[in-house]
């Protein structure tokens, strides 16, 4: 069509229909966005209204949103958040690690290796039930209660151990997805071409599990993230624990929305850093990788 | 092709539906917000303390708030209603004071991080040992002092920190306090230790760390103190009692509703327990003696 086009003698002419058919889609367009922005002003403005109008606006104004109370928490909120991001680089490395393990023993064939995909199959079932606070505690307070030497009796220690029990039997159970995922012809392949099969494992079956459960592994990361704040039911002083000894002291609720806002504003990069490894493999996928 | 003219009108009813939507919405809002004054009892800025005839949140009833588990020795075997231990003792003598006998009085629990929630209480009053300060004023109301509280330091007995007799030999120590009480803010600005204090959800956990070894001292009131220390961990002993810095003692007081219009009879109830001597008496049956703490400098 377009070499006709250029190579004729008089000049391309849209028909007035199409002219027609042009204009009403840029006045479609238009139309709905303008739409679009007058009903969230509308939205926008009614909830203002109903917040800002209500009988307790003023009290929860100054109970929740009291500029005094932010700076004097947010110091302290940072100070603990730096307690979450230790426990969370430190957890988050040990629950891949362990959960990649687990999850490997208990897709292990061959009846040789039934204790090992009994003992994972059991260490998932019961930690992913066990409620994390009491995990927690029973760590926490428990092994020190048992006296034992050379254990320690750090609080912060005992409770990442805690939190690593717990979401590796979560994380466990996600990549023991991934691996079912891959076909067994993968498998047949990689054994057929001559790999041994803990190769075939290595190899072929992982990388291709590890790509497709990689949202799923940031969900429990962005999980473990908020959790870490558990540990303070032992004494140490996280940023939300931080937030609650100002609010308990002087009974003003302030600090509380400052350290939600802070894990908001970390956990927002750890979303688009999700979004950007999706879409990377997603490109490598494209260009012919293995699927 | 024709254009597409018949769907054309559809965005339009789409908004005109979304609009009317938010617009119930928000009715329906408006509608839900309490409308104070409207409803309750006739606004009457002098509240009548008339006996057993007050504006309360139930009418003919006197509702008291306080945390549950309800710790000795303020309140005896969990049971606040029972009269017995010094805050349920100290509540229902000012119920009676304000004209409500014992089976008028109704019992709430109320976790301590929700009696200073805005919006509207569930209770009349709140005891659970809080102390009055200026900064909380901004959110409740407070009656007068019904207790003065002085804060005391535990340690096990076969610990280093046992043998410390002064202030200044605490700031090696690893401390721990409950948060939101004045405890913490003890260790905090008077104590200053070295270590960061570990700070509890509840005096439970606190008990634990210190059995565990995982703190070498805990703060507390000393009636608190004295009741842990004799029934609860008898391997603990009270190191000493800390002497109130600042001007005004730290008091405990009844917490209310920042516009609540009981508080000044509540406060004339508590004051006038304070003058017939009945507040001391009922300290002095409920509370140990705690004369023989010594005071750490």
């Amino acid at each position: 069509m377009e070499k006709t086009v250029t190579e004729a003698e008089d000049e391309y002419v849209p028909s007035a229909r199409r002219i027609e058919r042009e204009r009403h889609k840029r006045v479609r367009t238009r139309r709905a966005t303008a739409i679009a922005a007058l009903s969230t002003l509308v939205t926008a403005t009614v909830l203002f209204l109903v917040v800002t109008n209500s009988p307790g606006w003023p009290r929860t104004r100054e109970t929740f949103f009291s500029a005094e109370y932010a700076r004097e928490a947010l110091p302290k909120v940072i100070d603990g958040l730096w307690l979450n991001l230790r426990l969370l680089v430190v957890c988050g490395a040990a629950v891949l690690v362990l959960g990649l393990l687990l999850a490997v023993a208990r897709t292990l064939r061959g009846p040789v290796f039934f204790p090992l995909r009994a003992l994972a199959a059991a260490y998932t079932d019961f930690f992913r039930g066990l409620p994390l606070i009491i995990c927690l505690l029973l760590v926490v307070f428990g092994v020190p209660a048992l006296r034992l030497t050379g254990v320690t009796t750090d609080p912060v220690l005992l409770g990442g151990a805690a939190l690593t029990l717990t979401y590796s039997a979560y994380v466990a159970e996600v990549f023991r997805a991934g691996i079912e995922s891959v076909h067994p012809s993968q498998r047949a392949a990689a054994r057929s071409l001559g790999l041994s099969s803990g190769q075939a494992l290595r190899f072929v079956v992982l990388p291709q599990a590890v790509r497709r459960v990689v949202p799923p592994l940031l969900n429990d990361l962005v999980s473990l993230q908020k959790d870490t704040g558990l540990v303070s039911i032992a004494g140490a002083v996280d940023a939300v624990y931080a937030a609650q000894i100002i609010a308990s002291k002087d009974f003003n609720y302030t600090p509380y929305v400052v350290a939600g806002l802070v894990f908001v504003a970390l956990t927002i990069p750890m979303t688009r850093f999700t979004d950007w490894v999706t879409a990377r493999m997603d490109r490598q996928r494209a260009q012919g990788g293995t699927t | 092709m024709r254009p597409a003219s018949l769907p054309r009108r559809r965005p339009t009813k789409a908004a005109a539906l979304a609009l009317a939507v938010t617009a119930v919405a928000a009715v329906a809002a408006a509608g839900c917000a309490p409308q104070p004054g409207t409803s309750d009892a006739a606004p009457d800025a002098k509240a009548s303390c008339a006996p057993g005839k007050l504006a309360t949140e139930v009418p003919g009833k006197l509702t008291i708030g306080t945390d549950k588990p309800a710790y000795a020795p303020w309140f005896q075997d969990d049971d606040p209603a029972n009269g017995k231990g010094f805050e349920s003792a100290v509540a229902h003598a000012v119920a009676k004071k304000l004209g409500y006998g014992k089976d008028q009085v109704v019992w709430q629990t109320v976790p301590f991080n929700t009696a200073f929630a805005p919006g509207e209480k569930k209770f009349d009053f709140d005891l659970n040992q809080i102390s009055i300060s200026e900064r909380r004023k901004k959110a409740v109301a407070f009656s007068s002092g019904y207790y003065d509280v002085r804060q005391a330091v535990i340690a096990l007995k076969s610990s280093k920190a046992a043998k410390v007799t002064s202030l200044a030999g605490l700031k090696d120590v690893k401390l721990g306090a409950q948060v939101g009480s004045t405890s913490l803010d003890v260790v905090n600005d008077v104590i200053r230790p070295k270590q960061q204090a570990a700070v509890f959800q509840k005096n439970d956990f606190a008990k634990t760390a210190l059995k565990n070894g995982q703190v070498a001292a805990i703060v507390l009131d000393l009636p608190t103190a004295f009741y842990i220390t004799s029934a609860e961990v008898p391997e603990a002993k009270i190191v000493g009692q800390l002497e109130n810095t600042g001007g005004a003692a730290e008091q405990f007081g009844l917490v209310l509703d920042k516009d609540s219009r009981l508080t000044s009879c509540v406060t004339g109830a508590v004051d006038a327990l304070r003058a017939d001597g009945t507040l001391a008496a009922l300290e002095k049956r409920w509370l140990s003696d705690a004369a023989d703490a010594p005071v750490l400098k």
